[in-house]
């Protein structure tokens, strides 16, 4: 039931988002999230984007991870 | 290199190195449970059980919404749909859950007019279309759905779109976890805790729980990097008798979750008492309509006597969604129970244990 991909938003009208995963295009409510935009990533659960996706956090994990692990810096 | 969100959390050179670090660190046997479904099923797919050490046990949690819900909600949907007024709307997965007699899926077989939506805005478009009929939106979900589900009931509001209205069984994550850690005979270690559940939370609300129980507990998304991350965390606090509560999924979870979306449940949605299928009543874990919004609630809406319920005997989700059993401890596993012909909720719902058990581990 929950979409747990990230879509990427590519229009809004009205509040109303098309979101695109995997070159699949859907419409998504933006009545729950506040400060977004086309090209963000977004969750889309049951036809609502409910949280927009952190870039910063995201590498940060991925960096945090391969230091940990003591893995290099990764492909880039 | 273009961030994906999904890509980079699959990377194969650090799963294997999470996994090498998780069978160093881990001296004892460890049983956590992933409290939620979309992780069960994200756990089978990509086949983490069988990489990870055989002393560490993982559990399907009670966070699968078709699974808890109870025997009671199902039979009175079943009864809204037997209304020649009523037009039923549900998600996909409810369809299939015996009843104590029926199922919706019996009854649209019967020909009752009971229609599979993907968001709850299509079951207000039904609405919409038939303006002489009264629409139902069968509402069972958690702190990721609900707040969809008050956004409709704005609309509707709204729109004066008065011949809409919820059936809500909603459910709230925190007190079925202070629950689980209260009951006699369960033994759980640690918990994987729900990523879009915590999306609209955030971390603030599992705080009170962890204060009280100070047992590990990390929040994560989806991908094999995520959950094998946090189990290697649940196992590092486990070890070092720290437990923690971490935010294992920042690019998604904000520690504060999504105010706005919290704002528009709580509006329209307030605290009750509910029963969990196979746990019972749990005090303040059902999200049902305010007042001002009772126009809008079927239970209100139609005269539906309580009808008298019983569990389909012999089935044992109660005791697997609380960790208390595996499915293939159920006797009706595999047996007269199988996914074509489920005898309980978690053999239904793609999200459920016994249904991932079954797919997967043959
Ligand atoms: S196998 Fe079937 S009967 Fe047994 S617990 Fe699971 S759903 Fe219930």
């Amino acid at each position: 039931m929950c979409l747990a991909v990230p879509s990427k938003i590519i229009e809004i009208n009205n509040a109303v988002a098309k979101v695109a995963v995997d070159g699949v295009v859907r419409e998504a409510s933006l009545m729950l999230l506040e400060d977004v935009g086309i090209g963000d990533y977004v969750i889309v659960h049951a036809g609502f984007a409910i949280s927009k996706m952190d870039e910063e956090a995201a590498l940060q994990t991925i960096a945090d991870m391969r230091r940990i692990l003591d893995l290099g810096a990764g492909p880039d | 290199m273009r961030m994906t969100y999904t890509q980079e959390f699959k990377d194969p050179e650090i799963s294997k190195a999470l996994v090498a670090r998780i069978r160093e660190k881990i001296t004892c046997p460890l049983r956590l449970m992933e409290v939620c479904g979309t992780h069960t099923m994200a756990i089978f797919r990509y086949g983490i059980r069988s990489v990870l050490p055989d002393t560490l046990t993982l559990l399907s949690g009670p966070g699968c919404p078709v699974c808890v819900t109870a025997q009671k909600d199902i039979d009175t949907c079943v009864m809204l749909a037997r209304r020649s007024d009523v037009i039923l709307t549900t998600f996909g997965d409810l369809m299939k859950v015996p009843g104590s007699g029926s199922s919706l899926a019996g009854e649209k077989a019967k020909g009752a007019d009971i229609r599979m939506v993907y968001s709850v805005f299509d079951a207000l478009a039904v609405a919409k279309e038939n303006p002489d009929r009264q629409v139902v939106f069968c509402a069972v979900g958690f702190e990721t759905t609900i707040p969809t589900i008050a956004g409709a009931v704005l609309t509707a509001k709204a729109q004066g779109v008065n011949n809409f209205s919820i059936y809500s069984a909603n459910k709230l994550t925190p007190p079925a976890l202070a629950t689980l850690m209260e009951t006699g005979g369960v033994d759980i270690d640690g918990f994987i805790l729900p990523g879009h559940v915590s999306v609209i939370t955030g971390l603030d609300a599992f705080v009170p729980f962890f204060e009280k129980y100070r047992i590990p507990s990390v929040v994560t998304g989806f991908e094999p990097v995520d959950i094998l991350k946090a189990i290697l965390m649940l196992v590092a606090q486990k070890e070092s008798k720290a437990p923690g509560l971490v935010n294992a999924y920042a690019r998604a979870v904000a520690d504060t979750g999504n105010p706005k979306a919290r704002a528009i449940m709580d509006q329209v949605f307030e605290k009750a008492d509910t029963i969990w299928r196979g746990i019972g009543k749990i005090q303040d874990s059902g999200m049902v309509l305010r007042e001002s919004f009772h126009k809008f609630d079927a239970a209100k809406k139609f005269d539906m006597p309580v009808p008298d319920t019983r569990e389909p005997a012999g089935c044992d989700c109660g005791r697997i969604l609380m960790g208390l059993k595996r499915p293939d401890q159920c006797r009706l596993y595999k047996k007269s129970c199988t996914p074509m012909h489920p005898v309980g909720p978690c053999m239904v719902s793609s999200e459920g244990a016994c249904a991932a058990f079954y797919k997967y581990s043959r």
